[in-house]
Order: structure tokens, then sequence, then C-alpha cells
């Protein structure tokens, strides 16, 4: 490509969709700003313990386009960074990012002293509020850049002077603010992800209401050895391994009500964490209620996998009611196959929730198409391009194509070829 | 590199756990040119420091004794382009952090100790490195792009829209692929409710417009060889034509499951029971009829997954009939609103969006839906469908005047690993002078011979004519995280042949696919590696004149780099290199190296540890460990506090594919009490990057085993542990198991000799 100077390419979202994105661009040899909400990239599935069919770590993956990433000078990442302002100029667009304030500096070693020094704790939200956190820490084990975060609203004045006083290289500076900066670019990939759809929408299911009814994200938490639990999958109520765990399909999906939509990847979501539960507890029951099994491709192999695990029951029934029933959970469940409705027991539920897309309830200017349910649509007479699940509910595998695509699509885009 | 520095990095706690004087020490013992130390290295003012102290020395080689080199990248990355050669050492993950004075069983002796001989490996690394000089090759623009259905046609635009020149070839006189001729397509934007028309006709004429894009129809590709950025193309067809190419997108589509298998579906008994590309021309031509009488149908049954998921046919779901399936009833309801439409399924699969359209569909076109699996389909005046399993009941029978087969896609792939296993097969059947070895032979060359003739690429690879397979005959590797690295460098697949997918995910894969094929060239062109070492410089030299023509390497090379001439030497070609060093590794003559990383370097780090005769208060341990998963996995352990035993001297290496026998003769000869390799897990959902490495390191070390009893040495002083990148709770343990197992054996009796 000849090197005509053109525009960066602004990628927004630094999980999976965005991380490729901007790495397929610069390594074709494009100037590349990829601009993350939170303190570390990697997003959504930096929180999955392990993916489906493969049921390997993310984290492997997500190591090499780390140092992919790391070592492309072409690539320049902000995170704890958000667009507030955009504006549409010539072919390209004007940005502002804002940065929060930068407690911890990028002089940050990672050394740990300042977290040795603080002791007001946060609810962790890499792990979804399930464990309490130290104020300043690094957000989780794999954390790129390998920079501490410090919420420091959560600590008073006095702790966070003995917590900047801790850092041997002067890199916590309690009163840092806001900064921003405004740049121009040839074209944007929104990148900005997905969600888990709330369950406390999920009243009748017992979501936000029962403590052992708990969704397939949180599993996914409790299966990691870097969870609240270190690994082992336990009740919340009791702290005990279940007995009987229920898998509940298309909660808030295909629902009009909830979400119209399938999100595609829950039906794999659920078989995958079955395995979870049998590889940790062979002896426990696990029954999932679903309406169709969508594992489509390959993946159909994964079905028969787990299908055929001893103890493991898939049942063509919508789950319409979820109740506390003493010590256990009480499911009322249509048997549509056997056209009855029956009642079942589980020590432990998961609703197999959704994905809404972040850019829901945003309205920042480069999302120029949007849809009722929040989804992004490509703009290229905008120069604006979407990837992963911002534009679609897909899984991982879905994501990292389309992201390679847009990445073609913005290049395109900025850089006049067409 | 001759003349060297070592810069000790204190902070984060490493000047506090070392005697930072003996550290240093053991660097001037190895003549080192300049040694420093620095609160922290990695701040400008250590930063300027390191500079200072290079060109005050004329330093040709640093070693920074500091934090991993998966920390502070970015910081230090900039003094690459300034010396010639820089190699890190983690102090601080692998020594200090992980063995605190006060741990349990840790001394700040042994602590100091580790870090000399962390120091002593990086020194002895840094004399063998030489300065990377990249390659830079005449490297050609153009793309190829081999068939062209909606993910052909996408790719070809889309390469040369990113500027490059196009070769679309066809085997088929037009354009299209298997949409071609399709009424519609399911929808692709909001609302999502109903079909979309064809884009497929307006990207052929796209396509034609296009002068950049040079369009082969009726012809197919000759011959490949070469490789990226050079690839020499023959083609063949009625403008037979050679020409040098850079890159390849293989689009070539998949076919329709051969509905003749499908007896138990009454298809061949009922000119009645068509398949859903004889309605699609039924619907195409605007006449929904019965073939047998040509009247109209009063209903038609759908019946999805005719022969998929199926045990007997196609075990796997083509992911798109069934939304398929709905966009013919809808269009049956648009051209003939009086005939019903009846849908036989197991699951209906409409992910994501189209759900809308399953929902649209079935408020317009009032269709019987019901899941059942059908037994048979007679024949006899109407079609009976016999049902088991339905929600109409167990064991029930549906009517209809025409039933649909949605068959499913097979991809028209060919497998190059097999293709080249057949032909090897062959050739021992007839040459081998073992009656046995003919005989085995000829047995699998019967079993492969299905593959005769199914050469697509024609790629002059030593290891076969095509990209190889996973299962079910789809050309892929790493599907989930990095679905277009194929294991053959600069060819990409696109479409129904990577994968079973429906049209838009097509259109986007051919999009993804010309991306990759365009990067590639960029890439050949700055002399950088591909995946997963993107950006690497540095390439493998062949000392070919100590060839004994093996063919290891040829053998073992995951992505069929090396070509071999008529004697067998290897014929290297750095272009489609990818830098893991399984080569390096299977060398029995070690005679490939990179300028960064070779088996002389490695050994001489293990020569350069410091064996301590007396066994009962310091053994020590070899751990060579995939710096992709086992290095990450240890390091995050070190960070989350835990320790293990202070024997173990860790060296990551790029692949455990790339060890070389040598390293473990050369570490028990030193005395080393044990060795342990830590890699990826392997077999069907391997997690090799490098796909093969570290099942190929545990086959080659099952070997070593015997040798090691000749010298009477125990085999279980070496061990293979396969480790996952998230399993930083598990590797000290590893490491502490295996000391206690060598400490139960005794001291490796070679000690002190």
């Amino acid at each position: 490509m000849s090197e005509n100077k053109t525009s960066p390419l602004l990628v927004i979202g630094a999980g999976i969709a965005g991380v490729t994105a901007a790495l397929e661009a610069a390594e074709m040899g494009s100037e590349v700003v990829l601009v993350e909400e939170s303190p570390s990239i990697g997003g959504r599935v930096l929180r999955i313990n392990n993916y489906f069919p493969k049921l390997c770590p993310p984290s492997c993956g997500m190591e090499i386009n780390t140092r992919r990433l790391e070592r492309n000078p072409r690539i320049r990442v902000l995170t704890s960074s958000k667009i507030t302002a955009a504006e549409k100029i010539g072919a390209g667009w004007k940005v502002t990012i804002t940065t929060a304030p930068a407690y911890v500096t990028a002089a940050c070693t990672a050394c740990g002293d300042c977290e040795a020094a603080c002791e007001t704790t946060v609810p962790d939200p890499h792990n979804l509020g399930l464990c309490t956190v130290k104020a300043i820490r690094l957000p989780h084990l794999n954390a790129w850049p390998k920079r501490y975060v410090f919420d420091r609203e959560a600590v008073g004045d006095a702790e966070a002077k003995r917590i900047a006083e801790a850092c041997p290289v002067n890199a916590v500076d309690p009163s840092a603010v806001a900064t921003s900066v405004t740049i121009e670019v040839g074209a944007v990939v929104v990148a900005t992800g997905w969600r888990p759809y709330p369950i406390e929408n999920l009243e009748e299911l017992g979501g936000g209401r029962i403590d052992d009814v708990i969704a397939n994200v949180h599993m996914e938490r409790l299966a990691s050895a870097n969870g609240p639990t270190g690994g082992k999958i336990l009740c919340p109520s009791s702290g005990q391994p279940p007995k009987r765990v229920a898998f509940v399909q298309c909660a808030g999906s295909r629902d009009v009500n909830h979400l119209n939509y399938c999100s595609g990847i829950c039906c794999l979501a659920s078989l995958k964490q079955a395995t979870y539960v049998k590889e940790q507890l062979p002896e426990a029951e696990v029954t999932m209620y679903y309406i169709d099994r969508r594992t489509p491709g390959r993946n159909e192999d994964f079905l028969l996998k787990v299908a055929a695990l001893d103890g493991v029951k898939l049942v063509k029934g919508k789950v319409g009611r979820i109740e506390r029933n003493g010590g256990s959970v009480k499911l009322h469940v249509e048997d549509v196959e056997n056209v009855r409705l029956i009642e079942a027991e589980a020590d432990l539920v998961v609703l197999a929730t959704g994905m809404v897309p972040n850019a829901v309830d945003d309205d920042l200017a480069i999302f120029t198409r949007k849809d009722d349910e929040g989804f992004v649509l490509d703009d290229l007479s905008s120069a604006v391009t979407v990837a992963g699940v911002a534009r679609r509910p897909e899984d991982v595998a879905a994501s990292v194509r389309d992201a390679t695509g847009a990445a073609a699509r913005a290049v395109i885009a900025a850089g006049g070829r067409s | 590199m001759d003349k060297l520095g070592v810069f000790l990095c204190t902070g984060c706690g490493i000047g506090d756990a070392l005697a930072v004087d003996e550290v240093i020490g053991a660097a001037t013992e190895k003549g080192c040119a300049a040694t420093l130390t620095h609160g922290c290295l990695c701040a400008p003012e250590g930063l300027a420091a390191i500079r200072g102290a290079v060109s005050e020395h004329g330093l040709n080689g640093i070693l920074l004794a500091a934090c991993s080199d998966r920390a502070k990248t970015r910081e230090f990355a900039p003094l690459s382009s300034e010396v010639p050669a820089v190699f890190r050492t983690a102090i601080r993950e692998h020594c200090t952090w992980s063995h605190p004075a006060d741990g349990e069983g840790q001394t700040a002796e042994d602590t100091t100790m580790l870090a000399q001989d962390l120091v002593r490996m990086g020194l002895a690394r840094l004399n063998g490195m030489k300065q990377i000089v990249p390659l830079h090759e005449e490297i050609a623009d153009t793309v190829l792009v081999v068939g062209s259905g909606r993910a052909g046609l996408e790719a070809a635009l889309t390469a040369a829209r990113l500027g490059k020149p196009v070769l679309l070839v066809e085997e088929a006189s037009e354009l299209g692929g298997q949409l071609a001729h399709q009424v519609s397509i399911p929808p692709e934007e909001p609302p999502y409710d109903a079909p979309i028309p064809n884009p497929v006709p307006g990207l052929i004429a796209e396509v034609k417009a296009d002068d950049r894009i040079r369009v082969y129809t009726d012809t197919t590709i000759a011959k490949i060889t070469g490789q990226p950025g050079q690839f020499k193309l023959t083609l063949s067809g009625p403008e037979a034509a050679e020409m040098t190419i850079g890159a390849i997108v293989q689009a070539t589509g998949a076919k329709p499951y051969d509905a003749k298998n499908l007896g138990h579906l009454g298809y061949g008994t009922s000119a009645d029971i068509v398949t859903s590309q004889d309605f699609e021309a039924m619907l195409s031509a605007g006449a929904i009829v019965r073939p047998s009488d040509g009247k109209k149908p009063h209903r038609i049954a759908f019946i999805q997954c005719a022969g998929s998921r199926d045990d007997n046919h196609l075990r796997y779901c083509s992911s798109e009939c069934c939304v398929n399936t709905l966009r013919q009833v809808a269009e049956v309801k648009k051209l003939e609103p009086s005939i019903e439409s009846a849908v036989i399924y197991r699951d209906i699969r409409a992910p994501g969006h189209m759900e809308h359209f399953f929902v649209g569909v079935q408020k317009t076109a009032e269709m019987m839906m019901t899941r059942g699996d059908v037994d048979k389909i007679e024949a006899n005046g109407k079609l009976s469908i016999h049902l088991s399993n339905s929600l109409l009941g167990d064991r029930v029978q549906i009517q209809a005047d025409l039933v649909v087969l949605a068959v499913g896609m097979v991809p028209q792939s060919a497998d190059g690993e097999l293709i080249r296993e057949l032909i090897d097969s062959r050739h021992q059947a007839e040459h081998s002078e073992s009656s046995q070895v003919r005989a085995t032979s000829a047995k699998r060359a019967d079993e492969l011979k299905h593959h005769d003739g199914t050469e697509i690429l024609h790629l002059g690879y030593r290891q076969g004519p095509d990209l190889p397979t996973l299962k079910y005959g789809f050309p892929d590797s790493h599907f989930i995280c990095f679905p277009y690295e194929t294991r053959r460098t600069g060819i990409y697949a696109a479409g129904t042949v990577h994968a079973p997918m429906d049209s838009a995910q097509a259109a986007e894969d051919g999009l993804g696919a010309a991306m990759k094929a365009v990067q590639c060239i960029e890439m050949a062109k700055r002399g950088e590696a591909v995946h997963p070492r993107a950006g690497d410089t540095a390439y493998p030299d062949f000392f070919l004149q100590r060839c004994t023509q093996c063919k290891r390497c040829t053998e073992e090379c995951p992505f069929g780099t090396l070509n071999e001439d008529k004697k067998g030497t290897p014929e290297f070609n750095p272009l489609r290199c990818r830098r893991c060093g399984i080569c390096m590794g299977a060398c029995p003559e070690r005679i490939i190296s990179f300028q960064d990383y070779s088996v002389h370097m490695v050994a001489e780090m293990i020569k350069s540890m410091s064996i301590p005769e007396d066994y009962e208060e310091k053994p020590r341990i070899l751990a060579l460990m995939c710096e992709n998963d086992a290095v990450p996995a240890l390091e995050a352990a070190a960070a989350n506090g835990a320790t293990w035993n202070p024997w173990t001297r860790i060296i990551p290496i790029r692949c455990l594919g790339s060890t070389n026998i040598v390293w473990i003769a050369e570490a028990l000869s030193a005395g080393v009490d044990g060795v342990i390799l830590v890699g990826c897990k392997y077999g069907d959902d391997y997690q090799c990057h490098y796909v093969r490495g570290s099942e190929l390191a545990n086959t080659r070390l099952g070997n070593v085993g015997e040798t090691l009893q000749r010298l009477a040495l125990e085999p279980e002083r070496i061990k293979v542990v396969e480790l996952s990148h998230d399993e930083f709770d598990r590797v000290p343990r590893v490491l502490d198991e295996f000391s206690a197992e060598l400490e139960a054996m005794g001291p490796n009796p070679l000690k002190g000799f």
C-alpha cells in the first residue's frame, strides 16, 4: 500500500472485535487510535472462563493479540477513555476523546506497594461485583496495560495520600483530573460490544429475587480460577456445591417483553457451563430447558458431546416461573414435547440471558444508523463501520471475522481508496 | 555480540530481595563491558541511563535484568532499534516476586543464586545473538481469488478497493456460485422480517466493471509454486496464463449434499421429492409445480436437516438451511398464496436478528410447523411423511403434494495433507524394499483413494497440494480466536468452504480474507512475519553444508514452509515462515538458527547455569516453557503472590516444538537433575499457536527415554506437561511436584563429571 499520509482510523471499544479491527488495520499499515472505556483491554471475553467448543481460555488468544498490539507502534491505545463529542468533517470525523483522571499514571510498574497500603475495598467490576477488591488494584491478572487502577472516589483523602506515598515511582496522583484531546480521524470502527441483559428484569424467573438464581455471566466467573470462589461452583445462598443445576434458555430472549431477538450464543454457553459443572461435580444432575438447541455448524459435535454426558438432560420446554422452595428452587416448566406442565427442583439455576448492545442508550453522533434494539449499522457514506456484537448478536469467532472485514471497510473509507 | 552490558533494575522490590553486588559480580565475571543498577529502568531516567551506557561503552548487546518482556514492552521497545541485540530476563517475575526470602523453602542466598543464573543465561543468549537484517524481497501485489460465489466476489472487490490488482478465477462459465440464481436472500438490515433481493447479480456487475479485477471463467489452477509475495501461478483454461501473485483467497464454496444418499427420505422414489436447490429453481422460474404431473401442489412439506446432524450423512449443521427454508416459505406465499407450507424441523436455528425473520415469516405465511424426526417418506399418490417424537404426537403422518429436502453443504475443499499421504503411500506400496511396508502402504493408499484428483490449488508444496483441513474438510486452524489463520501462509479461506455459514456471513468472510491477503503482501514488503509473531523480522538461516537430508524439518513444519530437492535437502521459503522454530527443534544437526534464537544460543544458556556439586543442598532443574501460554501463566502466578522452589531455572521458548533434544542432553550432562517442558494442550482441541508444536515436542521426547536408560539415567528425569494460559494456580504446583519427584530419585549421577 502506498504510504500516503491519511488520518488515522478510530476504533471505539477494545473488546475482541475492537482489538482485532485495530490489529488487522495496523498490521496492514494504517495508523490506529484505539479507545477503550475500561482501564484495560479485552472486554467481555476476558470475563469468560472458557470458549466453546474447544474449552480453551480466552486469555490465550488475547495473549497473542496483546503482544501484537504492544509491539505495533502504529496503534495508540487510550484506556479509561470515551468519545465525548464527534463531528463530521470532510470525509472523516473530528472526535473529542476524554480520559478519566489518571490517578495512576503510566509510570506504574505494577509492583503492588500501593495495594498493600490500601484498606478500602470495593465491589470487583471484573468479577461483576461478586466479590470485593482493593480500591487500588490491577484490574485483573492479565490486564493490559499492566497498570493499576484507583477508585479514587471510594477512599478518603487521608488514605489516598498514604496510598500515593506508598508508590515508589510516584505513579499515584490522587488529585489528577480528566483530560481530553480532539483529533481528526479518517474512518471509525464501532466495536462498543454488549452487556448482559439484567436478570433483575426477569423477576418471574427469580432474577434479583432468589440468590441461587444467577446469570450465565456469573457462572463464568464462578468457574474461573481467578473468580470470586477460586473456580469453585457454589450456591450463593449456602456456599455449598449444588447437586442439581438447571439452565433456563432464552431467559428474556426471543420474548416480546424483553429482548425480541436471539443472542445466538446462549445455548452453546449453557452447554459449555454444563461441562464446568460435570467436571467439578460429576454427581451433579444438570438439566437444560430450551426452545430450540441452537448449535450451528460444527458446534453440533459439542451439543452431542455434552448431551451424552451422564447426568445431563436436555428438555424442550419453556420455564414460566421460578420460586424459592425451602432450601431449593422450584421451576415451573411447560414441557412442550409431552404437552404438560411440570415442576422441577434445583439447587442452582442459571438464567441464560442474552446480549444488549452497549450502544442502545448512547446517542453519540457517530452512531448514525441504529436499529430499534440499539444495534449499530454500517454507514459507509459517513465512514462508519461496525464490528462484533455492536452490530449483531454473535459469538467470538464471528466477531473476529466481522472485525477483520470492518477493518477493511475502514481502511478503504479512510484511505480514499475505493 | 561481543560488547555486552547488564542493566539490573532494583525497583519493584528486586533490590531488596537480592544481594545486588553478587548479581552484578556474576555479570562482571562473564566479562561484560558495562554493568549498571538503577531503581527504575523503565522510567525516563532509567532509559536515559541505559542509552548513556550504550553510547559510552559502545555496547552492541544489552541485558535488561528487570521485569518480564511482557511488561513495559512499549517503554523498552525503542531500544531494539538502537542496539543490535536486546534481551530481557524476568528477574522480577521469575526470581524475586516468586522467591521472597521469607517465603516457604526460600533463602536470600538461593534467590540471589537464581538471579545470578538468570544474568549468566541472558549473557550467554546475547553472546550468540546477531543483528537482524530484515528480508527485502521483490513482492507482487496481485491477489488471486479462487471462486466467485458471494464470498469470492466480495473478496475480489475488497482487495481491489484496497488498491491491489485482482485475478478472479472461476471454474464455471459464469460468476456467482451457488447463489447466482436464487430469487432472494434472508434479510440483512432492519426490520429483518422479509427476504431481500439477491445481491449477487449486482456484485457480478461491479466486478465486471472494475478494471482492477481480471476475471477468468472456465478456468482452474494448474499450478502454484513459490511463496507469499512471489507465488508463480499457472492457469488452465481458455486463456492459459502464467503470472506472479502476492496472496490467495480460496473461496471455492460448498456444494449441496448429494440427495441420492437420502433414500430414507424417499429421494428418488418420487419426482415430487426434491431438494431445496431444485425448489429454488421453481421459485426462480416463477412456477411452483409438481414435477410428476405439472400441477400446483396444495401443500408443500419442507424437511429440515435432510442428511444433516446425522451420523450416516453430514454430522454437522450447515447453519443456513432453517433460515433458507423460512425464506422459501415466504417466497411461496408471495408467488402462490393458496399453497400451504409445513416445516418439519428438529430445532429451528434462526439465531440473532433472524429471530425477527422467523417471527415475520410466521406472521405472513401462516405455515404449519412441527418438531419431529422423519422416519420415512412414502410415495403412493400423496406423499406421506411418517414422524416420531413430534409435537403433534408420537408416530403421526403428514400428507403433502411436494416435499422439499433442505440438504446441507459440503465444502469444496481438498485436504492437502491427505493427498500428500496418498501419494507417499502409493510410492511406498510400489517401491519399498520391505514387503510389510508395501502391504500397509497399499492398504493406506486404498483408504485414501477418494482424495485422488481432488486438488484445487495445486500448490507445489512438499506437504501437499492444498490447504490442510480440520474435521469435515473445512480448511481452518484456530477457528475461534484467529479464524483466518490457515496453515499455509498467504492463503486464506473464505465463505462456505471455510466453515458452514449463511450468505451474509460469507460476504463478511470474503472481506476479512481479502484484508488478510492484502495485509500479508504489505507485511512481506516490510520483511515482517505474519500472525502470530506479527512484525518479527528475524528468520531462520539454514547452514546446508552440514545437512544430512534427514527431512525432519520439511516433514514437521506445520506451515509447509520447506520444500525439498531430489536429495531431500530443504529449500527454505522465508515468506512462508511463521518463525515458530519447530524446524530448529527437529534438526539433529542443529543447523537451523534465527538471528535471535537458535539451538546453540539456548544450549549456551543451559551451559552457563552454575551447577553446585553438592546435590543435597542445591539441586538444579531446567524448565523449558512455552512463552505463549506457560510463561504467562507462571508470571500471573508470580504477580498473584505464588512461590515455587528456587532450584528451577526457566528458559522461555517460542514453542515447545522448537525444543531440540540436544538441550536435554546438554542439561543432563552438565549435571542438571531434571528437565521439565511445559507447553500447550494438544489433540483435537489443541491450543498450540503453531498447531502441532507441543505435540511434536512430546513425540521427540518419547524417543529420548531409551537413550537416557542407556546412560543409566531414569527416563523420569524428563517430564512434559500440558498447561493452559489460565492455569496460573496450577503452574507453581507443577514445578514443585517435579522438584519433589527428582528429590526422591536423588541427584543426577552425571553431576560433577
